[in-house]
């Protein structure tokens, strides 16, 4: 673990030379100042009060020089402090910034099937809370650093002053270095634990939360609280673990250094009888281990938290070490006007999972409007997701006008294709920059325009601002329909060759939904369609229906063909009426 | 206006009665372990004048015997030191804990509306990361400056018992330090404001990223999302820096007062010698005792930071608390419903959200026990608000709903969560097992009884067909489920709550046709013998129903059976139902 510990504080350092050098120099300068104000005052005892009070023998000259040595003394160590803090501070957060800059970076083109391994809340702490612990320890580095050079030359000094004295050092200073040690090693699996615990806690509050509509709704308050209560028991108990052994440790490194003060003092008595010392190196040595005590902690907290920033900077690694992403090729669509998507013998699977997809073949033609029809889980959304290409397939082809979708460019491919996903993913913005995500030639115009194909121009006009309203994290302010409805503008904003819709108008009224369908479908700039689909209308509006069983095409042709020659597909399609008859008769 | 720190530390403590008990205690421990502290000085000067610098030359004896001593008040200091942080972390925490636990519930007891206006993240941080900060403190920052006040005062005192000139020498020499140290505190929390508020923002963007990733793909706009990434990440980073820059040009002054009363002792020391009542030994533990009174004060300025993160989020969790829930249940006060099904009475109601246009108004309606109702309307026509009123999730503006003749208002919660249920309309289940998540209405039912319930409802093959039967993970949210599937455990689980009054919050999203056979069959069963109100999304709903009542920008504008409604022509309903008609068939 120390090993391992050290080498992220070897990286952070490469990383940051100039900073940790600064922090360096500020923490051992404050060190050796600290050192040299040990020496002043058992000089100024030993050589300026001692006399004084002997023979009153002092001189005004005398006196301007020690508050000249002590303020000077006073200003260096504020400029050492400054140094030592300012390096460290800015260190760490110089590292933490780049590390989440190249975190969220990889967020942005590792491809979907890596987001989908990936739980939501997991990649936020791998952004946020793994990158602060791997750089904990990086704010008491240039301390600690600066330590040990203030320790070497406490024993150096101590060693020219007499050696007897100096064994206490010797003997104090590995005591404290090994005490810190001891108490890291039984900590950080308390840490640790408490860290977990921390983590369930929110876990059961988040999902507590999220599901407070049924929680009320069932009365279940009491029991929910019984089930956050104990989680929170536990976590109550794994810190008191933590305090404990802190309070253990504390008062025991306090005392240490004052143990060695009364070491120096009965050892100094005995040598000053011997005249071996003097009572100002008395006075040094035993004022060194008062002010020492203090600055030999910052070793055990860059030790301390070794375990947490190697577990932070490991999964952080692993997310800058995540491969998967997709390459785009150099090729431009031809255009313009409606593109054809073509599907060739493709096969698709999650991971190692079954096949999801098992040649796949169909094709879109230009300007024409496709519906994918099939039970649940028989690949439809798998479909919407390979044609745009936000997934490769494991084998066969998938093309837009002829060309295979890995040779495109991205901006070919964003530019000539366009998604509609079930679930309407709005962001923390306004009207106008939720459809136009800032893509080139995209105005005002194009926005209402837009916004009036998908049906949203009403809302829109009534909201406080307009295309300026901000509609919150997750567009919180708007229904589940508006929003459906404003991710359906934005996809037709761009004027996209290929429109795909997964289901996309589920959440909207009935009768807006025909609104939208028929103006898609009066549209005169024309766009190919690939419709996920489950209502019937959305269905009858297809130039041509592919009917899916399990991941395999089984049927194509029109909707009255189909319904005509292929039982199951309508046995599927009917299934509405057949519910609608069914409870005609019971009621 | 945000409340003082006093203020609030006040409240917190009164809130958190398990805290005060042994304070007492724990502070006279604190006493004992700071007093051992100044034992060392005062053992150096007795060493230096009475043993080294004896009338009779060095007697190393009267040494030992000092050292000996304060030896032992050392070791009794460190014991009480133990016996004190150990004492002050098991309150402390338990009382954090029950802190966590009374927010929690408190958040549950908030009316929809307090916990809709919230972000979810900000009601998680209040039971988790707010507590942890105060939690954080106290085991660090607060511990530390406990002793740094009393070695603070220990100090004072024995410096002044040694000399009272120069005890005055010292506190002027920090009087600077502290003015400025005060005269940074505002400076202080302001720039730390600004780091909590950015690191919100920041997550904020990260989050965004993350969720968003697939439509940021799709869309290739992925620049953006860089930019306001790197723009939150740099942000943040530069209030970092500036709130490390003031805390350390804080923590400063006290190095130079450090120096200042350094420099005063001994100049002043030697000027008033020993007709000042001095002696080498006594201007040997002075300097040691500047040092002593230095460390606090540094520690406060250092703690000063954490201190305020501490108080601000205690501050946050007690806003909370402070809330009043606004949908109340009248609990002892309260009455119980009448046995048997339920009938429905709104009495002119009205209701608009605070500072919103009216959403519902004047309705006033009676429902008949044991008879199905179609609630249908556009959105935004306040359907579902209606559906809310009824369950009691909000309080009409003016008028009362009614159940069976008693108030809604005086009804206890125990007995109207029990009598009425409501199916929501996204299915939220827990991350747990299809059993547990049914067991959540009706912890005692037994396996037996909920494949049983399943049968009931016509669901027994579907049950079958999942790969673990009852006990199959359903994924965070419910999200390995499709979303009717989510629907038929959510009905389910209604069903085996056994409500005498059913209201069912429509899913809008469609339904794959095999699912919506099987949730339709589900419904007939669980809706039967039962007052049924359905929030419908589908006509099909209403054309089954007893009757329909059709809401228009909020108002009750027809109302009857579904054949009569369509024959009015021209009507509402009538258009509605046309224009679905169009879709379906």
């Amino acid at each position: 673990m120390l090993v391992r510990g050290l080498r992220v504080l070897g990286q952070a350092i490469k990383a940051e030379p100039r900073l940790f050098t600064i922090g360096v120099v500020g923490s051992s300068v404050f060190g050796l100042l600290v050192i040299a104000n040990s020496y002043v005052v058992g000089g100024i005892i030993g050589r300026v009060v001692v006399p004084a009070f002997n023979d009153g023998s002092t001189s005004t000259g005398t006196l301007v020089l020690i508050a000249v040595i002590f303020l000077g003394l006073s200003v260096l160590r504020v400029a050492s402090i400054f140094g030592r803090r300012l390096g460290a501070g800015y260190m760490q957060f110089r590292l933490q910034a780049r590390y989440r800059r190249a975190v969220t970076r990889r967020y942005l083109s590792l491809p979907p099937s890596w987001h989908q391994k990936h739980a939501t809340g997991t990649l936020l702490s791998n952004a946020n809370s793994d990158v602060e612990a791997a750089f904990v320890p990086i704010a008491p580095l240039p301390f600690a650093v600066g330590t040990i050079v203030m320790i070497v030359a406490a024993v150096i000094a101590l060693f020219l002053t007499d050696w007897v004295l100096a064994l206490v050092g010797v003997t104090l200073f590995p005591a404290l270095f090994g005490m810190n040690v001891v108490y890291s090693r039984y900590m950080s699996p308390r840490q640790i634990k408490a860290q977990q615990m921390r983590a369930k806690v929110s876990a059961v509050a988040h999902e507590s939360f999220d599901g407070a509509l049924v929680v009320k709704t069932m009365g279940r308050e009491e029991d929910e609280s019984r089930r956050f209560r104990v989680y929170v028991d536990e976590l109550r108990d794994s810190l008191i673990a933590v305090g404990r052994l802190r309070g253990l440790f504390d008062p025991l490194m306090d005392s240490l250094p004052s143990v060695g003060t009364l070491a120096v003092l009965l050892l100094g008595a005995w040598r000053l009888q011997d005249g071996a010392i003097s009572v100002a190196e008395l006075v040094t040595v035993s004022f060194l281990f008062t002010v020492l005590a203090f600055p030999v902690r910052a070793i055990g907290w860059v030790v301390g938290e070794l375990p947490r920033s190697v577990a932070g900077w490991e999964r952080v690694q692993a997310v800058l070490a995540a491969d998967g992403d997709l390459t785009y090729g150099s090729a431009v669509a031809p255009g313009p006007g409606p593109a054809t998507l073509r599907f060739d013998k493709v096969d698709f699977a999650y991971g190692d999972g079954p096949l999801v997809l098992n040649d796949v073949t169909f094709t879109v033609p230009p300007g024409r409007t496709v519906a994918l029809v099939g039970a649940t889980g028989s690949g439809k959304s798998t479909i919407a997701s390979l044609a745009v290409r936000l997934v490769d397939p494991d084998s066969g082809q998938i093309s837009l006008d002829g060309v295979p979708l890995p040779s495109l460019t991205e901006p070919a491919l964003t530019s000539a294709s366009a998604l509609v996903p079930q679930l309407p993913f709005v962001f923390d913005d306004t009207v106008r920059g939720n459809i136009t995500l800032e893509r080139d030639g995209l105005d005002d115009e194009a926005a209402w325009s837009a916004l009036r194909l998908a049906q949203a121009d009403g809302f829109v006009t009534k909201l406080p601002d307009g295309l300026d309203t901000a509609v919150g994290e997750r567009g919180t302010s708007l229904s589940g329909g508006q929003r459906q409805r404003l991710t359906l503008a934005r996809a037709l904003a761009g004027r996209p060759r290929l429109l795909v819709l997964d289901d996309a108008t589920s959440a909207v009224d009935p009768r807006v939904e025909a609104a939208i369908l028929a103006s898609l479908r009066g549209r005169d700039a024309g766009a190919s369609i690939l419709v996920v689909a489950y209502r019937r209308a959305t269905i009858a509006l297809a130039d041509e229906v592919v009917y899916l069983e399990q991941g395999k095409v089984v049927a194509a042709g029109t909707h009255t063909e189909l319904l005509a020659n292929h039982e199951g597909y309508a046995e599927l399609v009917t299934a509405y009426e057949k519910a609608d008859a069914e409870k005609v008769e019971t009621s | 206006m945000t409340q003082g720190t006093l203020a609030t530390v006040r409240r917190g403590l009164a809130l958190s009665p398990e805290l005060r008990p042994g304070l007492a205690g724990t502070i006279g421990l604190a006493v004992v372990q700071m007093a051992g502290r100044v034992a060392v000085p005062i053992a150096v000067q007795q060493g230096i004048d009475h043993g080294i610098r004896g009338a009779g030359g060095p007697d190393l004896g009267f040494i030992v015997v000092v050292v000996a001593l304060t030896f032992v008040a050392l070791m009794i200091s460190t014991l009480a030191g133990y016996l004190m942080t150990r004492r002050l972390f098991t309150v402390s925490e338990t009382a954090l804990g029950g802190l966590r636990s009374r927010t929690f519930r408190h958040i549950h007891d908030l009316s929809m509306l307090h916990q809709q206006s919230e972000r979810r993240g900000t009601m998680v941080s209040r039971v988790t990361s707010d507590v942890d900060q105060i939690s954080t403190f106290l085991q660090t920052g607060g511990v530390q400056l406990l002793l740094a006040s009393g070695q603070l005062l220990v100090s004072t005192i024995v410096m002044f018992v040694y000399s009272w000139q120069l005890t005055i020498v010292v506190l002027l020499a920090f009087g600077p330090a502290v003015a400025v140290i005060r005269l940074f505190q505002k400076r202080l929390a302001a720039v730390y404001g600004a780091v909590r508020e950015r690191t919100g923002v920041m997550l904020g963007a990260i989050a965004e990223s993350v969720v968003g990733a697939m439509v940021i793909r799709a869309y290739g706009v992925a620049g953006r999302t860089e930019k306001r990434l790197d723009d939150s990440i740099g942000r943040l980073e530069t209030a970092q820096r500036r709130a490390m820059r003031t805390s350390v040009t804080s923590f400063s002054s006290g190095e130079i007062g450090a120096g200042l009363a350094l420099a005063g002792v001994v100049v002043v020391g030697v000027l008033i010698g020993v007709d000042g009542g001095l002696s080498v030994g006594r201007l040997t533990a002075f300097l040691f005792l500047v040092t002593l009174f230095i460390q606090p004060v540094q520690i406060a300025t250092d703690m000063l930071n954490e201190a305020q993160n501490a108080v601000a989020g205690w501050r946050r969790v007690l806003d909370v608390l402070d809330v009043e829930p606004d949908v109340k249940d009248p609990d002892e006060v309260g009455v119980d419903l009448p046995a048997g099904p339920l009938s429905v009475r709104f009495d002119d109601v009205s209701f608009s959200y605070p500072g919103g246009p009216i959403v519902l108004a004047d309705v006033d309606l009676e429902i008949k026990p044991r008879t199905k109702v179609a609630v249908v309307g556009e959105t935004g026509s306040g359907k579902t608000t209606f559906a809310k009123l009824l369950t009691r999730l909000m309080d009409p503006v003016s008028g009362a709903v009614l159940l069976s003749g008693t108030p809604l208002r005086d009804v206890r919660f125990a007995a109207l969560r029990s009598r009425v249920v409501m199916v929501p309309q996204d299915g939220f289940l827990f991350d747990a097992t299809i059993a547990e998540n049914i067991r959540f209405a009706e912890p005692s039912l037994t396996d037996a009884q909920l494949t049983a319930a399943f049968t009931e409802l016509g669901l027994a093959d579907w049950l079958s067909g999942l790969p673990g039967g009852l006990e199959t993970p359903v994924g965070e949210r419910g999200e390995s489920l499709s979303v009717g599937e989510r629907q038929l455990v959510a009905l389910v689980r209604a069903y085996v709550a056994d409500p005498d009054l059913l209201v069912l919050d429509e899913a809008t999203s469609a339904v794959d046709p095999a699912t919506e056979v099987r949730l339709q069959r589900a419904l007939d069963t669980v809706t039967r013998g039962r007052t049924t109100v359905a929030i419908a999304h589908r006509l099909s709903t209403a054309q089954a129903a007893d009757e329909v009542i059709v809401v228009d920008a909020g108002r009750v504008v027809q109302r009857g059976a579904h054949s009569a409604l369509v024959a009015e022509e021209g009507s509402i309903y009538a258009k509605l139902y046309a224009s679905w008609l169009e879709q379906t068939r």
